[in-house]
């Protein structure tokens, strides 16, 4: 097999290495789909978006470069911190403040001569479907899920089963300590973010009335500082989380109120980590992770090897904490989920609820994470977030309880929620004990 | 009634320094402690193939704040290296590739330093190794000549330096570990949840009193106190219930638990505004996993029976401290107290009332364990803060390369091991496909290693026939397994050519354990790791 002929790109010396991999075929080459003479021209051709400029990010730009594709895409509204810098790499000291997608973009071009790479300091949410449409294939190293739901759930809307362009390949990794995962999902053919939202259940929050008068650990001294002090204080008129001086406000009510209850523990670190929500990240994890989804990239854009996604395996865990291990499944494609299936999902709720108390639930069901959910349900106007207006309208209906506004076992209620502008999520209501 | 002990100064003025800012996110996972150990480590890269996966491992390392590096690269950068190597560029091209790459993955963090070989004084491998200070590991890549492999392995046995094998080509990569001896972790960093230890079958006396206070009237609590029992003063109770009603024997078998699980949620009131009591609720749930007889670990059991073979590591803290919790669990079958007592729902007074009854009673199991320890010759020099976290972390302790050492375990030379593993794996890849097992990652390991001193000039020696050739003599039979067949086929594909994506994965996964080794936290692999990057999988395997 070796002696098959190898297909230089239009620098051989440079890409000898990737030439003899994606130019011809090896053992597990699926020589239906597969022809190496076009391959190096066809990658040199293709779009690529890379969404994050942060950890993955950096490092999904460096592989892309060194794999082939030359046109490359960045969006990322954020800008540089001083935290980056243990594992951005294409960050310095002097770039602090800047524009991560700008700086980035700017040093692997630099780097890796014949590479176009076109930053996009803004919000994923600011492109439209006709700019996500020009890209063959999209790549993410985002910290948020909210993004990553957009994404997917732009992405599967935007296919059109007449349009074989309309289907953009979407590789994804994420990670958290020595920990991480990537996955790839065809919109609509395979499992989806959405689908896959339960692996990512929110961690529960602490109960108000824990915070408020029955604190036990240093977390709880922090969140009360946060959610109720901060309130009633106003030490300044909006929290900036990035701001040493309204976190170390916030440390030191938190300490305060340790002090008071004796509570040891609460630090500068640990207020920053709670408030902020931080999650610690190295280079060596990223680095794993966003190889493990650019690999994926040359295989798809190449043919040249079975890639994930289809049919079998298309997600894969990562741990590094104990030994290495890696988990790679099928996950499967629901058909009630919410973006890419057709059924309304199951939703349990206790019909004496009140309307608020479900509006409430939505944040924390691991099925559903939606902040500021609008209720409707066939033709009816439950509660709509907005506009203005319609809120003031609705909101009595908050104070409601479910039955008494006429809902039922078996029905279908539409949530819609500001950051999934297109999304309507079906729901079937299903009554606990009565 | 208990003590309360505010044991932090007042850091309110304490903000985090430049440094803390940069490494924030990083303190979170390894603390000051693993900080400073990567900060004092001493690294060598020896450098060579297409020399990508060394260059990614080192950025991985040189970013979170290595203390010093140093890089031994025969080559001179070529065209291909610009297509697959990150920190080489055009300047580079003809120049010594380990003065190209130290500068710029300097580059990276002004905090490391780095030095190239070979340079105008130090010509050889063998004279850098003479010259340096101690490295405290090396990492060196496939193909690499014989006899420099000879001299790091002679340097690895003297020095007691451990050694990282790294190979990758193509889509196929494997790192080995060397660890020179038993490597005891003591902060293995478990997951939160696994880590609660209660002791509700071994109460002691303070415990007790503190729940029988708490309950000598527990029907005649009002709602909000009944409410906001802590659930392990519920479960003392009814244990104690249970205790008065089966002859004095705790709850042993699965259905006795499950039994004393209805009795705590059938004593729950019901008739409050809530209609139920989420302290109660808890408890139920805590029954199975927190009603325990307390065991000895297997990875703790492997330390208390290590045989030592080398009297100046047997005198070393971790080894002192070892025996003396040792001779604790003689004495009081059950291991140090760990103390943590984790958040349940109970008013705050009387959590941290019960949180400092656990503490103190860690504190006296560890002030124990270091009388004992300090009483052997040598103990006199314990850190204590050493014994405390040894007492903190004891049922998760683990001995990796755990029978390296063994006086009486019978020598096996390397290549029967292998042979025996490729039995091992090829028996169980029979079975595979009915189990839904993966197929084992073996024949990569054992095709890239037929190449691992075969350098990019001689590319005959890389077609798939001499690959299969070479793995016949090393594992007779495996040359006719078709996973092996089709291993040495892409292997052949690769002709030593790395994929960068494959260099950067290994390159983390080395960084990872490299760091892990070096800061002696989590859990490092044993000792052989393949990366499949066609199947999109690792596997650990013992070689
Ligand atoms: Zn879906």
């Amino acid at each position: 097999m070796a002696t098959t002929e190898v297909f230089p790109a239009s620098e051989p010396a440079r890409w000898l290495y990737l030439d003899r991999i994606r130019t011809r075929p090896g053992p597990f080459t699926d020589p239906e789909i597969f022809s190496g003479q076009a391959v190096a021209e066809a990658m040199e051709a293709m779009k690529v978006l890379v969404i994050g400029a942060g950890g993955l990010g950096c490092e999904l730009l460096k592989n892309l470069a060194l794999s082939g594709f030359k046109d490359i895409h960045v969006i990322d509204m954020d800008t540089i911190d001083i935290s980056n810098l243990n594992r951005q790499f294409l960050f310095r000291q002097a770039d602090v403040g800047h524009s991560k997608a700008e700086v980035a973009a700017r040093f692997v071009e630099k780097r890796v001569k014949g590479v176009k790479i076109t930053p996009h300091n803004c919000r994923i949410q600011d492109f439209d479907e006709d700019f996500y449409m020009q890209f063959q294939l999209v790549v993410c190293g985002l910290d948020s899920i909210e993004a990553r739901r957009w994404i997917n759930a732009t992405l599967v809307n935007m296919v059109d089963e007449e349009v074989p362009d309309s289907y953009k390949p979407l590789i994804d990794g994420g990670t958290e300590g020595f920990k991480g995962q990537a996955r790839v999902i065809f919109p609509t053919v395979t499992s989806c973010i959405e689908c896959q939202l339960d692996m990512h259940a929110p961690r529960a929050a602490v109960p108000l009335c824990t915070l408020a008068s029955i604190p036990r650990q240093p977390e709880h001294c922090i969140e009360w500082a946060h959610v109720i002090a901060w309130d009633q204080d106003k030490p300044f008129p909006e929290l900036d989380k990035d701001d040493p001086e309204h976190i170390t406000w916030l440390f030191q009510r938190a300490l305060e109120r340790a002090k008071e209850f004796n509570i040891p523990g609460v630090t500068y670190s640990l207020t920053q980590g709670v408030v902020k929500n931080i999650i610690p990240a190295i280079a060596a994890t990223n680095s794993v992770i966003a190889a493990a989804c650019c690999n994926e990239a040359v295989k798809i854009a190449s043919n040249c090897a079975p890639f994930l996604g289809l049919p079998e395996e298309n997600y894969m865990m990562y741990s590094g904490n104990d030994s290495v291990y890696t988990y790679t499944f099928k996950h499967e494609k629901k058909d009630d989920c919410p973006v890419c299936g057709q059924l309304a999902r199951d939703l349990t709720v206790d019909p004496s609820w009140t309307l608020g108390e479900l509006v409430e639930s939505f944040a924390a069901r691991p099925e559903a994470q939606l902040k500021k959910p609008s209720l409707r349900a066939e033709g009816k106007t439950l509660y709509m977030q907005s506009p203005a207006s319609l809120e003031e309208k609705t909101r009595p209906n908050l104070d409601k309880k479910l039955v008494d506004l006429g809902l039922e076992e078996g029905q279908e209620i539409g949530v819609t929620d500001p950051a999934f502008a297109t999304v309507v999520f079906k729901f079937k209501l299903k009554f606990t004990k009565q | 009634m208990t003590e309360i002990i505010m044991s932090q100064t007042p850091p309110i003025l304490h903000r985090p320094s430049e440094k803390e800012r940069k490494y924030d996110r990083q303190l979170r996972l390894w603390a000051a402690s693993g900080q400073a150990a990567l900060e004092s480590a001493n690294i060598l890269l020896v450098n060579s193939g297409a020399g990508t996966v060394g260059a990614e491992t080192l950025k991985n390392l040189v970013l979170p704040g290595i203390g010093r590096f140093a890089i031994y690269d025969e080559t001179q950068v070529s065209e291909a290296d610009l297509g697959v190597n990150f920190f080489l560029d055009e300047a580079s091209l003809g120049k010594s590739r380990s003065k190209s790459l130290t500068e710029l993955i300097l580059e990276l963090n002004p905090d490391v330093q780095g030095t190239w070989y070979p340079n105008e004084e130090l010509k050889t491998l063998d004279s850098l190794l003479a010259a340096s200070p101690v490295f405290t590991i090396i990492l060196y890549t496939h193909p690499i000549s014989p006899e420099q492999l000879a001299s790091l392995e002679a340097y690895g046995q003297k020095h007691k330096t451990p050694l990282v094998a790294i190979h990758s080509a193509g889509f196929y990569s494997y790192f080995q570990v060397n660890l020179r001896g038993a490597f005891p972790i003591v902060d293995t960093h478990p997951d939160e949840t696994a880590t609660t230890d209660l002791r509700l079958l071994g109460p002691w006396p303070e415990l007790v009193s503190f729940a029988d206070e708490l309950t000598k009237d527990i029907d005649g609590l009002d709602n909000f106190e009944h409410g906001h029992l802590p659930y392990v003063v519920i479960l003392l109770h009814y244990l104690k219930e249970w205790k008065v009603a089966h002859d004095g024997k705790y709850p042993a078998t699965f259905k006795e638990k499950t039994e004393l699980r209805k009795i705590v949620q059938a004593a729950a009131r019901t008739n409050n505004p809530e209609g139920g009591e989420e302290n109660f609720e808890e408890a139920a749930a805590a029954v199975v996993k927190t009603v325990v007889v307390p065991s000895l670990p297997s990875g703790l059991k492997e330390v208390f029976e290590y045989e030592h073979t080398d009297p100046v590591e047997q005198r070393s803290g971790f080894w002192l401290i070892a025996d003396a919790v040792k001779q604790f669990y003689e004495k009081h079958q059950c291991l140090p107290l760990p103390g943590k007592l984790p958040d349940m729902k109970a008013e705050s007074k009387v959590y941290i009332q019960l949180q400092s009854i656990y503490k103190a009673k860690a504190r006296k199991d560890a002030a124990e364990v270091l009388q004992i320890a300090q009483a052997a010759p040598g103990g006199d020099l314990i850190d204590p803060a050493e014994v405390d976290l040894f007492c903190k972390n004891a049922a998760f302790v683990k001995l990796i390369n755990a029978t390296s050492g063994a006086a009486t375990a019978v020598k096996i030379s390397k290549a029967d091991r292998l042979k025996s593993a490729a039995d091992r794996e090829f028996a169980a890849d029979e079975t595979a496909a009915l189990s839904l097992s993966p197929f084992s990652l073996l024949p990569i390991y054992l095709a890239l290693q037929a190449t691992a001193h075969v350098g990019e000039s001689s590319a005959s020696s890389f077609d798939a026939d001499s690959i299969l050739a070479s793995i016949a003599a090393q594992v007779p039979g495996a040359e006719k397994q078709e996973r092996v067949i089709q291993a040495a086929q892409e292997v052949a594909r690769a002709q030593g050519g790395e994929l960068h994506n494959v260099a950067a994965l290994m390159g983390g996964i080395v960084a990872q354990e490299t760091i892990k080794i070096v800061t002696k936290q989590y859990i490092p692999a044993d000792n052989t790791c393949v990366y499949d990057g066609i199947g999109g999988r690792v596997q650990v395997l013992r070689l």
